[in-house]
Formats: structure tokens, C-alpha cells, sequence
């Protein structure tokens, strides 16, 4: 099984540490994965803006670096589901159309392919999940709550697998937290305001540690928890899935 | 001024920003709970998806017959092709009768058409009686939410409107003796009433009847005092048979407020003896809209409000935000249809969390149809230059492995070294105005990886 590891830019250049433990995880789930050196981002932030013809060169570039992978894995479920659905846009050739179903969300990853269900360590904390629209909604990772009551999911039940550790339940489970791209700036006041109500659940519900499977959504939750000088850590779920935290 | 800045001034106060989104968020969450407790709910929303997929797709057969249908029954049939056209239609029959004195039922199509202003100017005095409407009527604004055209009032402002126009007692804010002032208030309206106008939530091809669903009764006490009934209808709102209409029925109440059914659910098939009945029937860029593969969907909207209540940015931005007769995500999506330029900046007010799509009870791909919009805005050059110019360059950079590693770097070093009070001003970055930047690494992942890859540990 041909691996690479897919890091979203603002990862690469902010969270190195969730690469790190994405690649550590994988390692430890017996998947040695690859950074393939030549990867830039997948297009979603221009294409959100309205402008996919100026993205679609690199979607190509996306395609000539991942084409060769059986799975391409990244620690950010929006990357994912647009590589997924939006790719649709370019000519469909056997390329294409491998990476558009070898791209894997991290969670979703280690859960449906590699089939894990439990992941060995400890966490004795109150931990809080954000659950990331995209990987929810988009790529079906946790139950919904316009569908169902119940409350389930990938992470969910990964992260449970863990000794000590007590998950946070939120009077909104899955609101979005504004960050939407581009969206944090073009709708500056809305993103703010949804990002401090949605920390303003956690707070509520007794939540230390904030966690996800999206980086891009805990680093906007991150700004407030930070701006706000709260009481609690944000990390993404790779980081303690990996175990080296405490 | 476009939504974020019409946004920005709902938000600034935040007291009534929570309270605006608790309100809606309560009725969302008795959605839920009346949506969790019918076992076929999704089914029932495939079921009416692909009903109205059907009927938009044969819907020049389906009018026709409910036309002919319609006239069977002794109904008088109009067609409309653009709002215009419905305004002098409906006063042309008002002025028919000799009549001064009408009432209105509930009906985004009028409001869309903008018949009121057109009926007034010509010295027809029209009384909206739904309580929602007429509150909003008193007070000159425009319904903020589809199906609670009110909903941004609190009981202090209605207080204060009643005082001023119905003479309850200044600071009365007691919802049930406000409620009886408009119930006295209107009874008047509803006797003296020459015309009735209401709205229509299904037209059944098969039987040429239309439906009206009401909570509060007033279409019926309107249509059934008046002379004259004339229901005004887009050309989406048909359903192919009368057997259809069960599964609309129990999708509309339950999205919309989370009951089993509307209060009233009233058939209109034909006159009563003695009477007449009119239905206009009305394009108004719905043709059009029909002919945009991508965006067709949106006509399937039975107009239950889910995905207001739903919407996160909805919710905390406010009805009035949007500056179209449909606020929220479905306004969103129709609104470019009608004027893409005055509408440029409404596809972009949404994270696309698709939450909207998934309450959606005839399961209309609400979030895509944003991103497409957005797509066809790009092309047509109605997003800020400034972003077209910065995402063509980001386009370059993002092609260019080397000069992507080198700018991303730049970007990191310069949150470490420029001081804060730069990288956190106001005017040059937007995100620091609630935030706080990523603490800058020492090292990027890419540059701990290839250091791996030299001294693997
Ligand atoms: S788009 Fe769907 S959810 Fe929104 S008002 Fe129309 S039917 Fe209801």
C-alpha cells in the first residue's frame, strides 16, 4: 500500500506538530506514509471564492503529484471532500478519477481503511470535538443532527477508545464554526461571532481540551480560545491520538 | 452595501444577536424533534424530492391541465409574466367589482411582486391579516423570514407599534393583549373586506384546486367573507395529483415549526355559489431560472423556512441582511437569478456547511448551488477586484512548488518578526480583530521532514 501524506499549507506553515503526529500515527497504525515534496494545496480556497478556472491548474498539479498513491491522506477533512467533489470539474481520466477516491480524510482513514477501532493510550481529560462540516456533512464521518439524535462517529469512537478520557457533550453538537475559508474574512463580524459561540459551548460543557479532525476550523477556534485567554488546549485529534501529549 | 456589512451592523448588537439566534435556533430544534419521531422522514423527503423534480420537468403539461381543471371549475385563470403583469391583473379584478377594501393572506409571491405599494397607490386599501405580516405592515419593513415574517421583533417593539397604531397602552408588551388588539383590528378588515388575496402552497394539476396552509386561520375567514377570492401562485408551486399532496403536507409543518400539520390545511377548488375565484398564475424569472441546469432545483422550494433556522450566518446576520423578499440560504440562491449584481455578495454569505441541504425537506442541494453561484459570479466579474486579482496570483504560487515553500515561509517569518501591533492591526488584517494568530514555528513540516529524511533518527 503506496501512502502519501497530504498537509494542507496553513499546517505546514503553523501546525508542523499535526503533520508530525498524522505521520507518527500512521507509522504506528503500520503505515508507513510519504510527503511527496512537490504538493502545494488543493485549490479549495480559490475555488470557494468563486474562482475555479483559475484553480483548475492546480488541480492538475494536485493530480501529477498524487496520481501514483493508492491513498492520499490529509489531516484536514475539508481538503478531502473537495478534492473528492469539486475535482469533477476537470476531464475525468483514470488520474483524476484515482484521486479524487484515494483521498482520505486522516480519521476517516485509520477507521473505514484500515479498519481500527481502538487506539491504545491515555488521555484523562475532558475533551470537546469539533466536528468539521465538511468531514461530517461532506464526507459522512459523524452522524447528523438533522437526521438523527444520536450522537456517533468516527472520532467519537476513536477518541472514546481512550483510557481517561471524558468527551464533552455540547448543547449544539454540530453548529459550523464559522471559519468557511475565505468567509473569516469576507464575513469578518459573522465568522467571529460564531467562532466565540461555539467556544462559548465548550465552556459551558466543561471542556479542557477542543479537538478535531480539522485544522483549518481549530485554528479560527484557536484564535478565540487564545484572544479570550481560556482555559483550555486546542489540538487536533492526531496529536492525541498519537499519544505523546498528555 | 452588501450582506457582511449589512451583517456587521445586526451583529454590533450582540444581545439581541443571541437572542435572534436562540429564537430560531428553538424552532430548528423543534423541527428535530418532530422530525425524529416519523421513522420514514428521509424517505418522505426523497419521495417529495423526486415528485417535484418530476413536475418541474413536465411543468408545461402540468399547467395546462391545471388550467384546464381549474376552469372546469368555474375558476377564472390568469397568467402573469412578470410582476407587473400580476399587479395589474389583481387590480384589474379588484377595480372590476368596484371594490376599495381588501385582505391578504399570507403570500411571498406578492410580496416578491410587490403588490402591496401598487395597490395602495391606486387607492385600494389591502390589509395583510396574517398577525406577523400585518405587524410588519404596520411598521412599513419587509418579512424577514419566510414563514415568521416577524421574527425580528421582539414582543417590545410589537408593543410599541400596536401603541401607535392599533391604541393599545404605551409599554403593553402582554402577547395575548396585543393578540386580541390585532384580532379586534382585523375583524373589522376581515367584515368590511370586498376581495380576498391569498397565497397558494400547492396547486394540484389533477383537480385545478389550490392549497392554503395556515396557522392561524385568516386566509379562510378572508376568502370565505369576501366576494372575491383571487389566489395568487408561482408556476412551481403544482403538484401532478391530489394523492401527492399527503407526503408535502407532512414535510411543510414539521420543517417549518416542527408540527405534524398546519392549523388549517383549506382546499380551494372552486367558487362558492354566488361568488368568484380567481388563480394568477406567475413567472416572474421562474422560466428562467428553470433554464439554468445547475440552479434549476431551487424552484422545488415549498417555502418552509428549515433552512433559515437552520443557518448559522442566517441566524446571526438577520433576514433584513439579505435585502431580498427570500432571506437565507434559499434567497441566497434565487436572488442572483432575479439581479446578479445587486445579489453578488449574498452566494458568499454561508460557510457552505451544508447544514441547509440536509434540513431541506424536498432536499434541494442548497450548498452546491452556493458554490456554483459563486462560480458564475467569478466569471461575470461580480466579486471585488481585489479577490479576483489575489486568487489569479494564489493560482501562480500555488502551481509552483518552490516559490510556494519560499512565500509560505515569508508568511510565517513575518507573523514571528513584524511586531504585534502590525500583524494585529485592524485595517491589515481582518482576522486579528477577534483572534489571535497562530503562534509561528520554528521549523515548517516540510522543513522538519526533509531534515528527517538527511538524519533519520
Ligand atoms: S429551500 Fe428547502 S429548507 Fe429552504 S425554505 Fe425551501 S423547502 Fe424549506
Amino acid at each position: 500500500m503506496k501512502v502519501a501524506l497530504f498537509v494542507p499549507c496553513y499546517v505546514d506553515q503553523f501546525y508542523p506538530q499535526v503533520g508530525i503526529a498524522s505521520l507518527q500515527l500512521l507509522e504506528k497504525l503500520g503505515v508507513k506514509a510519504e510527503f511527496p515534496a512537490a504538493q502545494t494545496c488543493c485549490g479549495q480556497p480559490l475555488a470557494n471564492s468563486g474562482c475555479e478556472k483559475d484553480a483548475l491548474p492546480i488541480y492538475r498539479h494536485y493530480v501529477d503529484t498524487f496520481s501514483d498513491y493508492d491513498y492520499v491522506v490529509a489531516p484536514s477533512g475539508s481538503c478531502v471532500y473537495h478534492v473528492r467533489k469539486h475535482f469533477d470539474k476537470l476531464e475525468q481520466t483514470p488520474e483524476v478519477q484515482q484521486v479524487r477516491t484515494s483521498a482520505y480524510d486522516l480519521i476517516d482513514f485509520i477507521t473505514t481503511v484500515l479498519g481500527v477501532t481502538e487506539i491504545p493510550g491515555t488521555f484523562p481529560h475532558r475533551v470537546g470535538l469539533h466536528l468539521s462540516c465538511h468531514g461530517q456533512r461532506g464526507l459522512h464521518q459523524a452522524n447528523e443532527s438533522e437526521m438523527t439524535p444520536v450522537r456517533d462517529g468516527q472520532l467519537r469512537r476513536l477518541l472514546g477508545s481512550l483510557n481517561g478520557i471524558e468527551l464533552t457533550e455540547l448543547d449544539r453538537n454540530d453548529e459550523c464554526c464559522g471559519f468557511g475559508g475565505t468567509f473569516c474574512v469576507s464575513e469578518a463580524a459573522i465568522s467571529a461571532r460564531m467562532g466565540q459561540d461555539r467556544v462559548a459551548d465548550h465552556v459551558r460543557n466543561g471542556t479542557t481540551v477542543l479537538t478535531g479532525g480539522d485544522m483549518s476550523c481549530l485554528m479560527h477556534l484557536e484564535g478565540i480560545v487564545r484572544r479570550r485567554q481560556l482555559p483550555m488546549r486546542v489540538l487536533h485529534a492526531a496529536e492525541i491520538l498519537n499519544g505523546t501529549l498528555s | 452595501m452588501n450582506h457582511a456589512t449589512r451583517a456587521a451592523k445586526f451583529v454590533g448588537d450582540a444581545d439581541r444577536t443571541t437572542w435572534h439566534d436562540e429564537t430560531l435556533w428553538f424552532v430548528r430544534a423543534k423541527r428535530d424533534k418532530a422530525v425524529y419521531a416519523v421513522p420514514e422522514f428521509q424517505d418522505l423527503r426523497e419521495l417529495a424530492s423526486q415528485i417535484k423534480d418530476h413536475t418541474l420537468s413536465k411543468l408545461d403539461t402540468y399547467l395546462e391541465q391545471f388550467e384546464e381543471q381549474a376552469k372546469r371549475n368555474g375558476v377564472h385563470v390568469h397568467w402573469a409574466a412578470d410582476a407587473a403583469e400580476h399587479n395589474a391583473i389583481i387590480l384589474d379584478i379588484i377595480r372590476k367589482h368596484n371594490a376599495t377594501r381588501v385582505v391578504k393572506s399570507k403570500s411571498m409571491l406578492t410580496e416578491e411582486c410587490h403588490l402591496n405599494p401598487h395597490l395602495l397607490s391606486n387607492g385600494i386599501e389591502v390589509v395583510d391579516t396574517d398577525l406577523g405580516e400585518r405587524i410588519i405592515q404596520l411598521r412599513d419593513e419587509a418579512p424577514s423570514h419566510l414563514v415568521l415574517p416577524a421574527i425580528h421583533l421582539k414582543k417590545e417593539d410589537v408593543g410599541e407599534t400596536f401603541f401607535q397604531h392599533l391604541g393599545t397602552a404605551k409599554g403593553e408588551i402582554d402577547p395575548q393583549v396585543l393578540t386580541e388588539a390585532a384580532r379586534q383590528h382585523l375583524r373589522a378588515r376581515f367584515l368590511a373586506a370586498e376581495v380576498a388575496i391569498s397565497g397558494v402552497n400547492f396547486a394540484v394539476a389533477e383537480t385545478g384546486g389550490v392549497v392554503v396552509c395556515t396557522n392561524e386561520g385568516n386566509a379562510d375567514l378572508g376568502v370565505n367573507l369576501a366576494h372575491v377570492h383571487i389566489a395568487a401562485m408561482g408556476i412551481e408551486k403544482l403538484i401532478p395529483r391530489l394523492s401527492d399532496l399527503a407526503v408535502f403536507t407532512r414535510l411543510l409543518a414539521r420543517s417549518a415549526t416542527g408540527q405534524p400539520v398546519t392549523t388549517y390545511t383549506s382546499h380551494y377548488t372552486k367558487p362558492a355559489a354566488g361568488k368568484e375565484m380567481h388563480i394568477v398564475i406567475v413567472d416572474n424569472g421562474r422560466t428562467k431560472q428553470l433554464g439554468r441546469p445547475d440552479f434549476r432545483a431551487s424552484l422545488k422550494c415549498i417555502r418552509c423556512g428549515a433552512c433559515m433556522n437552520t443557518c448559522p450566518v442566517y441566524r446571526r446576520s438577520g433576514g433584513h441582511s439579505y435585502d431580498f423578499t427570500v432571506p437565507g440560504p434559499i434567497g441566497a440562491i434565487l436572488s442572483p437569478n432575479i439581479d446578479m449584481k445587486k445579489h453578488s455578495s449574498l452566494p458568499f454569505a454561508s460557510t457552505l456547511c451544508g447544514s441547509c441541504s440536509d434540513v431541506c425537506p424536498v432536499k434541494i442541494d442548497i450548498h452546491t448551488q452556493l458554490y456554483k453561484w459563486r462560480q458564475v459570479l467569478g466569471e461575470a466579474n461580480e466579486i471585488p477586484a481585489s479577490k479576483k486579482w489575489s486568487m489569479k496570483l494564489m493560482g501562480r504560487l500555488l502551481t509552483s512548488p518552490k516559490v510556494f515553500g519560499v512565500s509560505g515561509k515569508l508568511a510565517r517569518q513575518g507573523i514571528k518578526y513584524l511586531p504585534y501591533s502590525l500583524t494585529h492591526a485592524r485595517h491589515f488584517n481582518v482576522w486579528a480583530v477577534a483572534r489571535e494568530l497562530p503562534t509561528p514555528p520554528k521549523q515548517s513540516f516540510r522543513e522538519w521532514y526533509q531534515q528527517q529524511a538527511k538524519n533519520p533518527a
